[in-house]
């Protein structure tokens, strides 16, 4: 079944080169995404809902992801939505583990080649059609 | 399925993008689902949107939305953007325009991909229509993807269609005259901020006296969309038309035409299915697929002894292969 992604920058974060550039890469891997720019985590969730996201990802290369990404996945599984959640964009290494901790499945930096971000989503993705 | 009724009577956005998920990737269960929303279907107003690749259509979606929602009215919109054809991918960007709607209560946004259907809808289109009819919405926008010059599908399955234009296309109108004419309840030539808006006004008028239609008389509205102008006039002609709709029966007429189009492509898919399992458990017929395959003999023969076969076969219970 067909994989589809919500992508989203995270808050108002302006940089939007990565996100674009990760979406056409999925499109071209036989993916799905909805692009949806700039949304804070409620308004991301919202539309993962609406949208029956399989995954969604947050691209923030403007030092909010500790504060807005683990937001996305509270919200996110209060409402029941268990879509896969990974994060990218430039965040310190440092980061990563409070990220994991809180719920990213996955944290992908700079010069991440897309096989790699592809193939982590195909084998981690729960298909969840009832 | 009585888990179905429990997200049908739940009325919240959960439910409902669970139900859609399933209908959008037409699994097994989506049958039971389309079932059920089909008797519930009926109320709501469906509103095409449609015209060429970046006209405006989405950023009009938006607005159009704020102010349906602001009168309190449940909205359902359903973008579609083409799959492309070498990777099966798609990228789906019509939530950009209309990122304003985030924080909107009462307005639930799905977008599909086009998934190999070639007539500017997506093959679920319709389906995710029906729930979201049957989900107690009083309009459904629907975005095709941007138009050329065949793809009318959305003629189908929507009550009033609004056809987006930018100023200057004059001579395209031209040229797209023909499906064109017929196609649209509304006119708006959007971007009218842009040069040559009174003349693709002009040039429409013309094309419409020219075309002599009876009945209902396409209004055609200025609108630019990025702000919000001419917006109100526009919803305010929606609603005239949805009167007209009421006030000739053509309401009623055309929820029964669909509910027969859809009958018959119902049978249609059936059928087909029907006739391949068929084809797959008797052995026999591979081998005369293999003669039409070679020319040894004709697909028209051999396609009357299998359908023939198959009706044979279900009256006797007992295969009846080589019969005529
Ligand atoms: C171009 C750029 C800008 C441009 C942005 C233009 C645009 N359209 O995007 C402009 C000039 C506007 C800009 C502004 C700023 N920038 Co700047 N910018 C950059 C720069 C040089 C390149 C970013 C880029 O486009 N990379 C190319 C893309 C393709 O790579 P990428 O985004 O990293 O994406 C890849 C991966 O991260 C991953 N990925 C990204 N998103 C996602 C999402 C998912 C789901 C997945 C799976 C993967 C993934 O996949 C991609 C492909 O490998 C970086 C430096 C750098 N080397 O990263 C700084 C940088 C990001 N900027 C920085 C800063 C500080 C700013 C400003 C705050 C500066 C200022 N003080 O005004 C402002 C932004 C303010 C704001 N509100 O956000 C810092 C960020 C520091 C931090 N977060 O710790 C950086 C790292 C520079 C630095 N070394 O200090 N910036
Ligand atoms: N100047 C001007 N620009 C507009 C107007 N309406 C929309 N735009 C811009 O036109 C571009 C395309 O708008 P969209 O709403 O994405 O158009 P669309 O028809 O949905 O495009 P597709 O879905 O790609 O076919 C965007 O940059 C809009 O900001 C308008 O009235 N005036
Ligand atoms: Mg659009």
């Amino acid at each position: 079944m067909q994989i589809k992604v919500v992508m989203s920058k995270l808050g108002l974060d302006i940089h939007w080169r990565g996100a674009l550039v990760v979406s056409r890469m999925l499109r071209d891997e036989g993916m799905e995404v909805v692009y949806l720019g700039n949304q804070f985590p409620e308004q991301i969730v919202d539309a993962a809902i609406q949208e029956g996201a399989d995954v969604i990802g947050l691209s923030t290369l403007g030092g909010n992801h500790l504060t807005l990404g683990p937001k996305v996945v509270q919200i996110a599984r209060e409402k029941g939505v268990d879509a896969l959640i990974i994060m990218g964009g430039v965040i310190p290494e440092d980061d990563i583990p409070a990220l994991k901790e809180a719920g990213i499945a996955e944290v992908f930096g700079p010069e991440t080649r897309i096989e790699s971000i592809a193939d982590f989503i195909r084998s981690h993705v729960k298909n969840t059609i009832a | 399925m009585e888990k179905i009724a429990e997200y049908f009577d739940k009325k919240d956005d959960v439910s409902l993008g669970k139900l859609l998920k399933e209908v959008e990737n037409e699994t097994p269960i989506s049958f039971d689902i389309l079932k059920h929303s089909s008797m519930r279907k009926g109320k709501a107003h469906i509103v095409g949107i449609t015209g060429p690749p970046g006209s405006g259509k989405s950023t009009l979606v938006s607005k159009i939305c704020k102010q349906l929602a602001a009168k309190g009215l449940q909205i359902g919109v359903v973008c579609i953007d083409p799959t492309s054809p070498f990777t099966q991918g798609a990228l789906l960007g019509d939530r950009i325009r209309m990122q304003e709607l985030a924080k909107t209560p009462n307005v639930f946004i799905k977008s599909l991909a086009t998934r190999g259907n070639l007539g500017g809808l997506a093959a679920s289109a319709a389906d995710v229509v029906q729930v979201l009819d049957a989900y107690e919405k009083d309009v459904i926008l629907i975005e095709t993807v941007g138009v050329g010059q065949v793809e009318f599908d959305v003629l189908g399955i929507a009550d009033t269609i609004v056809l987006v234009n930018v100023p200057g296309l004059g001579d395209t109108l031209q040229t797209l005259k023909a499906g064109i004419m017929e196609i649209a309840d509304l006119y708006v030539i959007n971007q009218a901020d842009r040069p040559g808006a009174n003349e693709s006004v002009k040039d429409l008028k013309m094309m419409i006296r020219e075309s002599g239609k009876v009945g209902w008389q396409p209004p055609i509205l200025q609108t630019v969309a990025t702000e919000e102008k001419g917006v109100k006039e526009l919803i305010e002609s929606i609603h005239e038309h949805k009167a007209h709709l009421k006030s000739t029966n053509l309401w009623k007429e055309k929820r029964q035409e669909r509910n027969v189009a859809r009958l018959d492509t119902m049978i249609q898919g059936l059928l087909s299915r029907k006739v391949e399992e068929y084809i797959k458990e008797e052995d026999g017929w591979q081998h005369r697929i293999q003669e039409v395959k070679e020319g040894k003999t004709d697909p028209f023969t051999v396609s009357h002894e299998i359908v023939n076969g198959l009706i044979h076969k279900n009256n006797s219970k007992s295969g009846g292969r080589y019969v005529k």
